[in-house]
């Protein structure tokens, strides 16, 4: 479990829309710099194209409300379980300031985002995480707030849409994060014998506690071009195998020779490709209506 | 004993292993092999043993004893097709109405290509959500080290128990500290916030029972009393357990985890 260097990358590649958002039309001018090609973009441009790099098709990290915004049908989302707040219930050094830094640089109250929404018309549980808090880590509410949300989406017989990025579980609430895995995952398999969809979208990192808990668990498991997923951060690997690691090792386009992803889809065919699947699995609409 | 004092403990070549345990606790254990996908992890150990003369399927996480011994075992750090291999002798005990009786031991599942390129997010993960509905009774008990998701794999169970001087964490003490403090000189501190302790861990709810060590657990003589003492607690419980309902186990142990973290704690 390792989010240093993912800390690290996040902060630059965040720049962009933070900065955007802090400036106002000021910043919109500004050129932003693709972190894979190092070519500059046009603010306005880069968002208009969905945050994607126009050269290379870099996928810049966005936040969880913007991919809400760009996955369900206008004014369908209703946000479920989001006054829930973390507590720094270990005495954790520090967490308390890293909260409320996370909670004021993201603007939400937790790590992920759930709610009910519509998707092509089709009505389905959501949960989005948010990289801008303290990199999506998974502490209790987080757990909380997922496991809710399955056991909801199992009561009404609904498909869950959940979108990953994540460092894994979080260090500062100790043992109470790493129960949230086998919580979320208990929540996972009871919707899912419960003949339920699930399908998640893996997004730039997808790691640690997260990508070995409900990531995986899937019935359709997408990725978003280049995102890093794994077990263990590259950094751990390295220093586990005192050898540097091959180019594209633990990407999406990795996973997918591996074996461990249904597909790779780009983010202007998400939405599109996510409707494709909730209509497939509509319950009592196919041959099993005969 | 500091939490990390405790955790160094837990490290040292003296102290019994998974296979330490399963002779002093069982009898006529039989080990299988394989996980019928790709190969056999001798990092873990599995298979049918008898206590109290009853039949239970055992899974242990080895470290081994001599050298040659450790890194045939890779340390303790198991590949995917460990928790593969474990995870289909719990659907045998499933089959065939045995409990489970896991035994974790390690630093943490191997993090390592080949480890990734067979998919071990999705090992443990698969794990997590089957043991979570397995029909069987399971004990888990963390003897040594518990480290982070490459433990849990193993100790989604009815009842998690504890050596006294094991520890259970979300991440390595040194681990912490080189991420959060970029130093790990620190992980001393990093183990007294992360109550990993097998106290704490009981007092937080993690646990259900923690078992007095001695003063050194170096001499056959003094594991003696220990594996007979947790012998006696396992045969006590699983026969409890074996006597629920199943779907009052299943919904139980659902509930195990389910209560940590709600807000009202």
């Amino acid at each position: 479990m390792n989010f240093k260097n993912m800390f690290r990358q996040a902060g630059n590649q965040l720049e962009g829309e933070d900065a955007a958002r802090a400036q106002g039309a000021e910043a919109a001018s500004k050129p932003l710099v693709c972190p894979s090609c190092g070519k500059k973009s046009d603010k306005k441009e880069l968002i208009a194209a969905l945050s994607v790099c126009p050269y290379c098709g870099y996928n810049f990290r966005i936040s969880a409300r913007r991919r809400i915004a760009m996955l369900t049908d206008p004014d369908t989302f209703s946000e479920l379980y989001g006054d829930m707040r973390s507590q720094n219930i270990l005495g954790f050094p520090d967490y308390d300031e890293k909260l409320e830094a996370s909670r004021e640089k993201s603007r939400e109250n937790e790590g992920v985002i759930c709610g009910v929404a519509e998707i092509g018309g089709y009505p389905c549980c959501l949960f989005v995480m948010e990289s801008r808090f303290m990199m999506g880590s998974m502490g209790t509410v987080v757990g909380e707030k997922i496991t809710r949300l399955f056991e909801y989406a199992t009561g009404q017989g609904l498909p869950v849409i959940g979108v990953t990025v994540s460092g894994g579980a979080r260090m500062q609430e100790g043992m109470y994060s790493l129960s949230q895995m086998a919580k979320v995952s208990g929540a996972v398999k009871y919707h899912s014998d419960a003949g339920n969809l699930y399908v998640v979208l893996l997004t730039d990192p997808t790691t640690g506690g997260v990508s070995a808990s409900f990531a995986m668990l899937g019935d359709v498991i997408l990725a978003e071009p280049g995102a890093l997923i794994g077990f263990a951060g590259p950094r751990v690997i390295e220093q586990t195998i005192r050898k540097s690691l091959p180019k594209g090792f633990q990407s999406a386009e990795f996973l997918l020779s591996c074996g461990y992803i249904d597909e790779i889809v780009p983010r202007r065919r998400q939405k599109d490709y996510l409707t494709l699947l909730l209509r497939a699995h509509r319950k009592g609409e196919g041959y099993d209506r005969i | 004993m500091t939490g990390y004092e405790r955790v160094l403990k837990t490290r040292q070549p003296d102290r019994p292993v998974a296979s330490d345990f399963i002779a002093g606790m069982f009898t006529d254990f039989t080990e299988f092999h394989g996980d019928r996908r790709v190969g056999d992890d001798p990092a873990i150990l599995a298979g049918i043993a008898f206590l109290d003369g009853k039949p239970v399927t055992v899974i242990g996480i080895e470290k081994g004893h001599d050298t040659a011994d450790k890194i045939k075992r890779n340390f303790g750090s198991a590949h995917p097709e460990g928790y593969r291999k474990a995870l289909r002798q719990m659907k045998l005990a499933e089959k065939f109405h045995r409990p489970v009786v896991c035994l974790v031991d390690t630093a943490g599942a191997y993090c390592g290509i080949s480890a990734e390129e067979r998919g071990q997010a999705l090992a443990i993960a698969e794990n997590l959500a089957e043991m979570m509905t397995l029909r069987t009774p399971v004990i888990s008990v963390i003897i040594g080290e518990g480290g982070s998701g490459g433990a849990i794999g193993l100790a989604v169970a009815d009842r998690v128990w504890m050596l006294e001087n094991a520890y259970y964490s979300v991440v390595s003490p040194e681990g912490c500290a080189s991420i959060l403090w970029k130093d790990t000189a620190k992980a001393a501190e990093a183990a007294e916030s992360l109550k990993l302790t097998a106290g704490d861990l009981f007092d937080m709810g993690i646990v259900e029972r923690v078992f007095p060590e001695p003063e050194s657990l170096a001499e056959q003589q003094a594991r003696e009393p220990l594996f007979a003492a947790l012998r006696d607690a396992l045969d006590a419980e699983l026969n409890r357990l074996s006597r629920l309902p199943v779907q009052t186990l299943l919904a139980d142990r659902y509930e195990r985890f389910r209560k940590v973290g709600r807000p009202s704690r």
